[in-house]
Parts: C-alpha cells; structure tokens; sequence
C-alpha cells in the first residue's frame, strides 16, 4: 500500500485547509462585489442626475483665490496647482507642528518627573489642562487671542528690529536674497552627510579595537562650520529684507499669518501634552534595577543614559509617538474652522465650485492616507531599528 | 454561515433602496412633509427667532411649497446647512429643496446637476469697510485683506474683481458665518465680501453699526433661488410655480388678509388663480386650492419681502431689483393658466 491510500479520503468540504481557502475565496467575491455595486449605483445615479463625474475639472481655472502658499499661485492657475498648494500648506503646519511637539513634549515629558516639586506640579498641571481641553476650542482660543490681542498694521508692536506683531500676522525680516545663501545649504547638507559618516567610522571603530572618538564637536563643525565658512567666502553679506508697512499691509520680509499660528499653536500644545504622557511611561517602563545594574558595572552617568535606559524607554515610546504624530497630521485639517487654508479648505472650496463631491472626499481622504501611510512607515522603520536585539 | 446571510440580506436592501426611486412628490406626500435645507444663521433669511421659530424669505418660500403641497404651511422640515454641505446634501436626496440664498450659475447647473427655479431674492456682490480706513471706493482696496465665505460664488467674484482691476489681495476665508464675523469685526481683514443683503445682515450685528459703510461697487449679479435635483421635473414644475403663485398674487394685488374676498371676484385671471375656476392646480398634481393656500397661509411675495427684510425691519433693504415689473423691479410671474 502506498502512503496515500492508507490515508483515509477526506471529501473537501471536510478538509480544515481547504474549507478554510474557500472561505476565503468567497469573502474576497463578497467585497469585490459589494464594492462593484456601489460604483456602480453611484455612477448609475449620477448620470440620471446628470452630475458630471471624473478628474477633468483638475485642469480648469480655479478662479479663487488662496491666503497664502509657498508656492507662487494665482486665481488663473489651475484647480490642481490649487489644491497642491492646500497640500504644501497642510505639510507645512504638520512638519514644523511635528517637531515642535516632539521637543515640548520631550521637555514637559522630562520635567513631569523631576525630583523637584515646583517643575513637577507645573508640567502635570499643563499635561492635565492641555489633554483635555478639546483641540478645536483652542485653535478657536488662539485665534480669537492673535486677532483681539495685537493691534492693526498701523500701529504694529515692534518689539526688536525687523519684527513687526499686528492682527494681521507677525512680519519677520529675513536677509535678502543672495547666491550665497544656495551655496550655504549645500555646504550644510555635505557637513552634515561627513558628520553621519564620521559617526558611522568611529562606532565600526570602537567596536573593533574598543577605542573612544569624539562624536559631537566634530559634527557640529562639520555641519555648521562649513556654511558659515562660504558665507565668509562670499563676504559675508547681512543685507536684510526688512517688512515695511505699504498700504495696508506690511510687503517684504516673511510674513506668517494669525491663522496659520493659532492652528500651530492649538496643535503643538495640545499634542505635546500627549507626547510629554508617552516620554514619561517610557522613562518609567524601564525599571531601576536596570540602573543600579549599570552603577554597578561602572558606567558613567551618561553611558548609563545612552546605552541603557533610552534604547530600553525608546521601545515603549514610539509606538504611541506614532500616533500622536499622525493624530497631529490629522487634527491639522480642523484648520477649516479659523481660515487657514490648508488641503480640505481648498479641497472644500474646490467640491463646491466644481459639485463633484465624490472626487474632492476622495482626494481628500488618499491624501491623508498617504500622509498617515508614510509617517507610520517611517516610524515602523525606526521602531524595529530601536527594538529591543535578543541574542 | 450566519455572516453570509447577513452579507446576503444587506445587499438585497441596498439594491431595493436603490430601486425605490419615486418621484419626490410621492416622497414628499408619503413622509407628510417637506425637506427644506435653509441657511440657519442669516438674518432675514434663514434665521431662528427668539423664541426658536424659523423666520425669513428662504423660509417663507419653503412654507409657500408645504402650502401649495399639503394646504397646510406648517409641513416643513428645516435643516441648516453651510455654503459648503448645501448642494451635497441636495444631491445625496437628504433634503427635498434647497431654500438658501444660493446663485444661480451655470456649472451649478450642469455639473452639479441642479435646476434653479425663479429667483426669491436678486442680489449683488458688495464690500462693507470699516468707515476708519478711509476707502470711499472698491477700486482703493489695492493689497486688502478680505474676509470671505466659502463654498459661495462670492469668492470667486472677488477673485474676478481683483483681477479685472489688476489689484493684489489676500483673502481670509472662514467657514462659519458667525465666526468670520468676530474676525472682521476684530480687524484681521480691512473689508468683508458677501451679497449686499447678508452685509446688511452682518453689519446690523457688528458691536457698533454705525462704524461700518458698503462701498458704493456692486461687483456681481447674484439672482438667489430655490434648487432642486435634475430628473424630476414634476417636482421642479411645483417649486417653480409656486414662486410664480407669490409673485403673481402681488400682480394681482391678492394679499393674505383679502385673499376670501377676492374668492368672489369676477377677474378671470384671479378665478384661476385661486381655483374657483378649477384646472390650474390638477395640472400640477397639486389640488386645486393650491394658490389660495399659499396666499391665505403665506403671504404674497411683497408681504413676505416686507415681513422679513423691509425697511420695518433691522435690515431695512429697499425693494430695489425685487420690486414687481411694474414698478421698475425684476419681479415677472410668468402668466397662471
């Protein structure tokens, strides 16, 4: 007998392994055809309403206009170049929200178990108040405070050279455009690559002959010195684009509006109190053992810091960082409710001049997908990075 | 198995709810009422009052519909809606007509799939200031800051504008009315952009009225009507002529308070009108009371204007483009019969 008869014959639908496939195979008919249905009921029911459908109206004349953008944009440019720029506006607030809140949030995470009383209560007070105000009431709080607060572009506050604080934003003076300055961000970019390569060399180094280089003076040179070296080389320019009050605003300079504040603002000090949570349960998720382990083989204070209790905390702090950073990202869309203009304004204003509101939530929501996908996997990257090496 | 069921009976409802497609009339009488998407905040037009009842032109020609409907005015669901979720919520079948100082446009039209019926209100685009900027016209607003709804025909006019005047500025733009009210009113802009019966509106709230004057521009045409969705046409023809029935009640001087007198009348015209000679109200499905309902319960359309945004009430709007034909304004019911 061969091995396959002495088995005795299972009919399929008995067999685990191939129920379980088939079942498979039907839920996976089930939602391919439950999705047909629906677009296919929707395009069914907008022809009979004659509602137009498609991404055609991405190449028409926007005709609005938009507060403010880091790209030249006009009302003659296209629906696309439109909501491109809600697209740089939205990664602007959530970039610079980002890491904002990732240092506040560090620092109150910090202070929040200081030994000392005062900076103890201080950090918990904020972390308790910021937690759980609701983030819309204070984009609106802000935001009411930028515009009651400051006074008109007339009599704007100055309260140091080349600063200007009015309701109208705060003008900044930004040195004036020069060749050198391209040159300099290059300079820094090489400073910075060397920096990484010596870092990468002198650890390979100490893990083969055990020898110690320093790390952070070269690196700061490197990546600061060699900037400030071609700006030397170019005579060191300091003309500066001073804002000048023209009309009825200031023109020159950067200015940076009351919107765009209040939902950096609202953004960074509500997130940052989440942050500041997840810092502190990591710090004490490491346990003092571990630190009195290593007193007791004799590393020094920041060794014991470096190679001991941050990789073991880091393990615990990511994954809720990930989180609070996309939480940002996200909060950042409620940017509607006190003008500024990022993508869902723009992609708001877009659905109604245009009425195709399937298209415009659905650009909406790819987008954010896209920006939530990337951020978490960049830091599922850095997560497995810092997990935990069990040898 | 259970889930396949589910899965199984969940389908099959969606196909059915796809296939009821009525039309809305049936709808409408089925739920016993009608769906009307207003403003919910504009004074004048859309507004609760103070003891929480809706009040204003929008609201009235939504009433005059459930009137000519039902025979009873009272058969009205209102949902406020933004400039934003106003056409959606039309399009997706959540409310039955849209009675919300809307402009009629082509691409509202068209690509939206939306048929505007005889206008309520004919607008235009103007800008209040603050009477301490010292601008005396639309044409010095060169690099103003400009707040600015939404979702509305406003902002792209004012894009226009500033362009055709090859004039830079930067807009504002905050979805909620009260919202960029507090904003205008603060000074984060210099001037504030809307259709001249909403500035009237905005101003008569600001913390000190008198400050604040329109500029003498008005930079578009802004014929706001009621909407409602393609493909009915039915339920178009009632809306439609239900506007008609308001203004040509005016015509014929048939107000609330004579409207059973004027049952007596020998005008043909009138007899018509108010079903004593039936017909008129059969044709459109509606019973032929239809017209006296509307006036008896409503108002005409110049009652209805003076009631909500007259020069007795706080807007004080004169009669202007929507006076009746006859006397200089676009107010032209096309004839009942």
């Amino acid at each position: 007998m061969t091995p396959s008869e002495s088995e005795p014959k299972v009919p399929f639908w008995l067999d685990p392994g191939k129920r379980a496939i088939g079942f498979q195979i039907i839920t996976c008919l089930m939602v391919g055809l439950l999705a047909w249905y629906l677009v296919n009921n929707t395009l069914v029911n907008m022809e009979k309403q004659s509602i137009a459908s498609g991404f055609g109206f991405l190449e028409r004349e926007a005709a609005f206009e938009i507060g403010e953008s880091l790209i030249e944009y006009s009302a003659s440019d296209t629906y696309a170049k439109a909501l491109f720029v809600g697209v740089l506006n939205t990664l602007k607030v959530s970039f610079i929200g980002i890491v904002l809140c990732l240092i506040i949030g560090l620092f109150i995470g910090v202070a929040r178990l200081s030994t000392n009383w005062l900076v103890k209560k201080l950090a918990m007070i904020y972390i308790e108040v910021m937690q759980n105000i609701p983030v819309l009431l204070q984009l609106f709080f802000w935001y009411a405070l930028f515009y009651e607060m400051f006074p008109s572009p007339r009599q704007a506050l100055n309260p140091m050279a080349g600063l200007f604080l009015c309701n109208r934003g705060v003008a900044l003076a930004v040195p004036a455009s020069h060749p050198a300055y391209f040159q300099m961000f290059i300079a820094m970019i090489l400073g910075l690559a060397l920096g990484f390569g010596l870092k990468h060399w002198v650890k390979k180094r100490k893990f083969a002959t055990g020898r110690d280089f320093p790390v952070l003076w070269p690196f700061l040179g490197l990546s600061l010195g060699l900037p400030l070296l071609v700006w030397v080389l170019h005579g060191a320019p300091i003309q500066m684009d001073v804002p000048e009050l023209k009309g009825f605003n200031f023109q020159g300079g950067i200015m940076l509006s009351p919107e765009f504040f209040a939902l950096l603002l609202g953004l960074v000090i509500y997130t940052s109190a989440f942050v500041a949570e997840a810092v502190r349960a990591g710090i004490q998720a490491v346990s003092r053992g571990q630190t009195e382990a290593a007193m007791s083989i004799g590393l020094k204070k920041k060794h014991i810091l470096n190679l001991v209790i941050l990789p073991q905390a880091l393990r615990v702090i990511i994954p809720p960082l990930t989180s609070q950073m996309l939480n940002l990202t996200k909060n950042s869309s409620l940017a509607i409710a006190i003008g500024y203009p990022d993508f869902v304004s723009v992609a708001n204003t877009t659905i109604n001049q245009t009425g195709q509101s399937i298209e415009g939530v659905a650009m909406i929501m790819a987008c954010y997908l896209f920006f939530s996908v990337s951020t978490s996997i960049f830091m599922n990257w850095y997560n497995k990075k810092s997990k935990l090496v069990e040898r | 198995m259970k889930s396949l069921k589910m899965a199984v009976a969940c389908i099959s409802i969606l196909a059915m709810s796809a296939m009821a497609m009525a039309g809305t009339l049936d709808d409408v009488k089925a739920k016993g009422y009608v769906d009307v998407g207003i403003n919910g905040s504009l004074f004048g037009f859309g507004m609760p009052d103070e003891k929480g009842e809706m009040k204003g032109l929008d609201v009235d020609t939504a009433k005059a519909i459930a009137a000519a409907v039902f025979g009873d005015a009272s058969k009205v669901k209102f949902t406020a809606l933004t400039a934003v979720q106003r056409l959606p919520a039309l399009q997706s079948k959540e409310i039955d007509v849209l009675c919300r100082n809307t402009t009629q446009t082509l691409s509202r039209e068209t690509q939206s799939g939306l048929n505007f019926v005889q206008p309520n209100y004919y607008d235009g685009q103007g800008f209040l200031v603050p009477k301490a900027l010292g601008v005396k016209s639309a044409k010095e607003l060169d690099g103003a800051t400009v707040c600015v709804l939404p979702g509305t025909t406003t902002e792209m006019n004012a894009a226009d504008f500033f362009r055709a005047n090859n004039m830079k500025w930067s807009p504002v733009v905050i979805e909620n009315t009260a919202e960029l009210n507090k904003a205008f009113f603060a000074g984060r802009c210099d001037a504030l952009t809307s259709d001249l019966s909403q500035l009237a509106g905005n101003r008569s709230v600001a913390p000190n009225p008198a400050d604040y004057m329109l500029l003498p521009e008005v930079i578009s045409k802004e014929p706001l009507a009621p909407v409602v969705r393609h493909g009915d046409d039915q339920w178009f023809d009632i809306v439609n002529w239900t506007m008609f029935a308001l203004i040509e009640a005016e015509e014929l001087g048939i107000t609330s308070e004579n409207v059973d007198e004027m049952l007596d009348s020998e005008n043909p015209s009138i007899k018509r009108f108010l079903g004593v000679t039936p017909g008129m109200g059969e044709m459109l499905g509606l019973d032929n009371k239809w017209a006296y309902n509307i006036v008896k319960q409503v108002g005409n359309y110049g009652e209805i204007f003076e009631r909500n945004v007259g020069p007795d009430t706080p807007l004080a709007i004169p009669r202007g483009l929507n006076a009746l034909w006859t006397d200089g304004g676009l107010m032209y019911a096309s004839p009942i019969r």
